[in-house]
């Protein structure tokens, strides 16, 4: 027991961005008790303290020799520094746009921080899961924050059905990802994504069981990103929860959703790739035909979004089914990506939501340029970015997908991304349409404090830089699934 | 040391970051703002001279390169230069920017400085697609092409602005994004996205073929070809004069460049055995398309159809070289693709001048219907005469450019076939018909009515605009030998490139493109 505790020490320096986020939530959890109801700033600083501290803890411990910690059920990897740090910056930017907008309607209380604290947690364990029962923990912890934060206008009907039915359909999600794991554990006789590699690739190990059980993790992790067919909680989440935690929702946890399918697809199961290859196959066409279709639809602008969303997800999945060294880059790129675009679009309907008004229509953003150009300018960039037009990095993300299903030799599934790509750039056009070309119908003014308006100026000069430079950013995504 | 300098980055990025600059001076103080936009585009201009002066017209090999890693992941270089082809594209579009600015100068009063940034940085981005020698940088440009027009449309546009700019930018997005499909493929092939690379590279008849169906898709869209050109009509009569005259004197220039950067030595064989569908459609744009340009009551409509007409004549010259190979002949050729490059460069000005007419009109009396007008030449003499030249000069009259690029098209035309002379032909009755009958109707005649009866001649900016045209309209009618011997090597390269069969050896679906006709 002596080569104990030099190990628990690496073990706890490996987790070093987990521990500031546990630390942080359970100060803000404490301080919260202390300090008066007008006095909460003191929360909201922690919080972005805390945050910017894991972002560098990450910086600290990250490099590109793996580390495993506490008996190989954590792992550090290049993968997993990215995808954290992605995380992070996106809920830095969730936080500081949702101030304004929680503080009006009473609810910028300490749960929130602490709720939204754990659930980065959660994501962070998800992300550097070595084995399925440290990603199932990870994941439990971010669903279950999830749900209550989708609740958490208490009075808000839409709110609360929002919330019964991301639970039910949630738990039935995580019930089959866990009926999946338990298939796998009986085929393997481990929960390391290893022993499960291992029994992929040995051939006394009877393949049918391996196979159902990963049809039952795929379908959670199909849940869990709101693929088509698995997407139906989707639309109404986002309508019914507050902005800020959809915006919360729809892109964090997306990194998060893809650190599940890399872990549990590609490490522990890509011996099985022409098996998962062609079951995404299906799920993406499928969410790229629904997504894109059905947004046009839509007047409600969150509703547009959940199914935009779904249009992302399709090709994300592509990246992956491509199964190449280049397409798992690729759809790790598309993932970090999408989160920021999609908290940049929520951020700017936050940013221009008033104090008695929700912006919920996608008539509120009519004639947002003459209000206020410069968020209709961020709006209109991060729109042409997600119908994927250069120079914004939505075009580079989509192109690195479609040349890795191209190298695969699938120039068909190629043209059926790019013809709803089409179908999904009308969407996206109304949004700059309305912002431009409308006649504004409320003459209220904008009113954003300076931090967030540095913050969604951030968010868009992002999307443009890396549209432009992307080379960095694509091989840090490629050094994470290199040899 | 000329050619060492990076000339071309300058002049995609001067007038870029000098929008920008635009920008961000805000619409305080409008005056201000129009001078820097001028003086940008002037400037841009001037630097992009160098490419004219520091061109040697004796290669066909790109110049003015410059070559560094982008995207290495991927292959992705940002690499620039230019041959004979661009090279003159690029001088024609930094010099029409300058009249749009000017243009736009006493009009615009919604937001003159977007207005003017949009321009200057669509500029840059024109200049980007001509010069751009990788695919993607080229496909980047391609599309970011759309966010400006779209804009430029969308809002200073007229009553029926946002169907017409939506329609444009599905219609276009639409075509391109098969062609980014192609390039990709070709990546594959090829190993990186260099496009002389792409001319190199062999490829069997079938993948061939659906390359060029997805260029084609992209350029036809763009030219605007028959029967996607429906988009052209409504951009253009809803657009602002500025966005006419850059959508009719470039825009669709890029298709055509497409078309001989891509179509054409990525795919000879496919173009070969496909020839006979592009001289088809282009020959419906001439003859039906001059036919619709004649019935339109709308001024502007009238011009962008007989743009689609003139075009159908570019495109003519470019896809005829196949049936002039058949005779064995290569000097024929390459005076079918020289005249459709004339009448591009020609066409930009002509067209261009016209749309600046229309927009004198316009801005007086806001309307462009041709009854609301009538015996305009009583009260704008000066008007009535650019008019009537720019009119003579689209109808084809020989000492304007116009008639340059088409007649070395029809003697091409000639060498290939009696039939595809005698119809291409037509345009010149047709399009006397149609301009002259335009111009009978608004600048000859009675005073139609009072509010014609009111208008007051050219001022100093309309003059200045429409004498430089004019100049460059002759100029290049009276003595086009500079132009064409600029071209010249590059193009007579691309016909021999064009003519080496690119299927690879023991193939036996195919037959070489000469061989291809001969009983």
């Amino acid at each position: 027991m002596t080569t104990l505790t030099p190990s628990i020490s690496a073990s706890l320096l490996a987790i070093l961005p987990e521990l500031v986020i546990l630390i942080t939530a359970c100060t803000v959890l404490i301080a919260d008790l202390y300090t008066r109801a007008d006095q909460k700033q003191s929360n909201h600083t922690l919080t972005l303290i805390g945050l910017l501290g894991a972002l560098l803890a990450v910086g600290f411990v990250g490099g590109s020799v793996p580390t495993a910690a506490f008996s190989e059920s954590f792992v550090r990897d290049p993968m997993s520094d990215l995808l954290k740090g992605a995380i992070l910056v996106v809920s830095l930017l969730t936080f500081v746009y949702a101030k304004d907008y929680m503080r009006d309607r009473d609810m910028w209380v300490g749960e929130y921080h602490v709720l939204l604290l754990f659930a980065v947690l959660g994501m962070l364990i998800m992300v550097s899961a070595n084995g399925f029962l440290t990603l199932y923990l990870g994941l439990e912890l971010l669903s279950l924050c999830l749900y209550a934060l989708v609740a958490f206008d208490r009075d808000s009907k839409a709110g609360a059905e929002a919330a019964m039915k991301y639970f039910v359909l949630g738990a039935l999600g995580s019930g089959m990802l866990l009926y999946g794991i338990s298939m796998l554990y009986g085929a393997s006789g481990g929960f390391a994504f290893a022993d499960v590699a291992a029994a992929v690739a040995s051939d006394t190990v009877n393949d049918k069981i391996l196979v159902f059980g990963l049809v039952f993790a795929l379908i959670g992790i199909a849940f869990k990103f709101g693929a088509v067919p698995f997407h139906m909680w989707m639309p109404d989440v986002y309508q019914g929860a507050p902005t800020p935690i959809v915006l919360f929702l729809s892109s964090a946890p997306k990194i998060a959703a893809f650190a599940m399918a890399a872990r549990i697809l590609i490490e522990a199961m890509g011996g099985l790739q022409t098996d998962w290859g062609e079951i995404l196959v299906i799920l993406s066409v499928l969410s790229l035909a629904l997504g894109n279709v059905v947004a046009i639809a839509q007047t409600n602008i969150k509703r547009m979004l959940a199914y935009s969303t779904i249009s992302h997800v399709g090709f994300i999945f592509l990246g992956l089914l491509a199964g190449s060294e280049q397409g798992y880059a690729s759809a790790m790129f598309y993932s970090v990506v999408y989160a920021l675009m999609s908290a940049g679009a929520f951020g700017v309907l936050l940013l221009i939501s008033s104090k008695g008004h929700d912006v919920q229509e996608l008539d509120d953003l009519k004639g947002l340029s003459d209000r206020d150009p410069w968020l209709a300018a961020m709006m209109a960039l991060i729109m042409f970015s997600m119908a994927g037009v250069p120079p914004m990095v939505g075009f580079v993300a989509k192109l690195l997908v479609l040349e890795a299903i191209v190298a695969q030799g699938m120039v068909w599934l190629a043209i059926v991304a790019v013809i709803f790509s089409i179908i999904g750039a009308f969407y996206y056009l109304r949004v700059v349409k309305m912002i431009y070309f409308d006649k504004p119908i409320t003459e209220v003014p904008v009113v954003a404090s300076a931090s967030a308006r540095v913050a969604i100026t951030f968010n868009g000069a992002a999307i443009l830089l890396l549209g432009m430079y992307p080379a960095a950013l694509f091989s840090l995504c490629q050094q994470a699934f290199a040899g | 040391m000329l050619l060492e300098f990076p000339w071309l980055s300058l002049v995609i990025w001067l007038p870029i970051v000098g929008g920008i600059a635009v920008i961000a001076s805000g619409e305080q103080n409008a005056e201000l703002t129009k001078r820097i936009a001028l003086g940008v585009a002037l400037l841009t201009f001037v630097v992009s001279l160098p490419l004219w002066f520091g061109f040697d017209a004796s290669t066909a090999a790109m110049q003015f390169v410059e070559r560094s890693p982008w995207l290495p992941a991927l292959g992705v270089d940002y690499y620039l230069g230019v041959d004979g082809i661009s090279m003159p594209l690029i001088l024609l579009t930094t010099f029409i920017s300058i009249f749009v600015i000017i243009a736009g100068w006493d009009v615009i009063s919604y937001k003159p400085s977007q207005y003017m940034a949009a321009f200057l940085i669509m500029e840059g981005i024109m200049v980007g697609v001509f010069s751009a020698l990788d695919a993607i940088l080229f496909y980047f440009f391609w599309e970011a092409m759309l966010i400006p027009m779209f804009i430029i449309i969308g809002v200073w546009g007229g009553p029926n602005r946002v169907y017409a700019t939506i329609k444009f930018f599905l219609y276009t997005f639409f075509g391109s994004v098969f062609m980014l499909v192609a390039l990709i493929y070709l990546y594959f092939q090829t190993g990186s996205f260099d496009i002389l690379g792409f001319h190199a590279a062999p490829l069997g008849l079938t993948a061939q073929i659906l390359i060029f169906i997805a260029f084609l898709l992209a350029f036809a869209v763009k030219v605007p070809m028959f029967p996607v050109h429906t988009w052209l009509p409504d951009a253009h009569v809803e657009a602002p004069t500025g966005g006419s005259v850059i959508l009719a004197a470039i825009m669709l220039k890029i298709g055509g460049y497409g078309f001989l950067r891509f179509s054409l030595p990525i795919a000879p064989d496919a173009s070969a055995s496909l020839d006979w569908l592009i001289i088809t459609m282009s020959l419906i744009a001439v003859i039906y398309i001059g036919l619709v340009a004649l019935v339109q009551q709308d001024m502007k409509k009238l011009i962008a159809y007989s743009s689609i007409a003139h075009m159908g004549f570019v495109t003519l010259g470019f896809f005829i070289v196949f049936a002039i190979f058949q005779r064995a002949e290569t000097a024929g050729a390459v005076m079918g693709i020289e005249g459709g490059m004339v009448q591009m460069i020609s066409h930009g000005f002509i067209s261009g001048a016209l749309f600046l007419c229309v927009g004198v009109l316009y801005d007086r009396m806001h309307s462009r219907e041709i009854s609301a007008y009538g015996g305009v030449i009583n009260r704008m003499p000066w008007f009535g005469a650019f008019v009537v030249f720019f009119a003579m000069a689209n109808a084809g009259l020989p000492g304007t450019s116009g008639f340059v690029g088409e007649f070395m098209v029809i003697l091409a035309a000639f060498r290939a076939d009696f039939w595809f002379a005698f119809l291409a032909a037509t345009t010149l009755v047709l399009a006397a018909a149609f301009t002259l009958w335009l111009v009978k109707r608004v600048i000859f005649g009675d005073i139609g009515n009072d509010n014609v009866a009111a208008l007051k001649d050219l001022n100093r900016r309309e003059t200045l605009n429409l004498s430089v045209l004019a100049v460059a309209t002759l100029a290049i009618g009276i003595w086009p030998k500079p132009l064409i011997d600029v071209m010249e090597p590059t193009i007579e390269n691309l016909v021999q490139q064009i003519q080496v069969s690119k299927l690879p050896e023991g193939s036996d679906l195919v037959t070489p493109p000469i061989a291809r006709l001969q009983p």
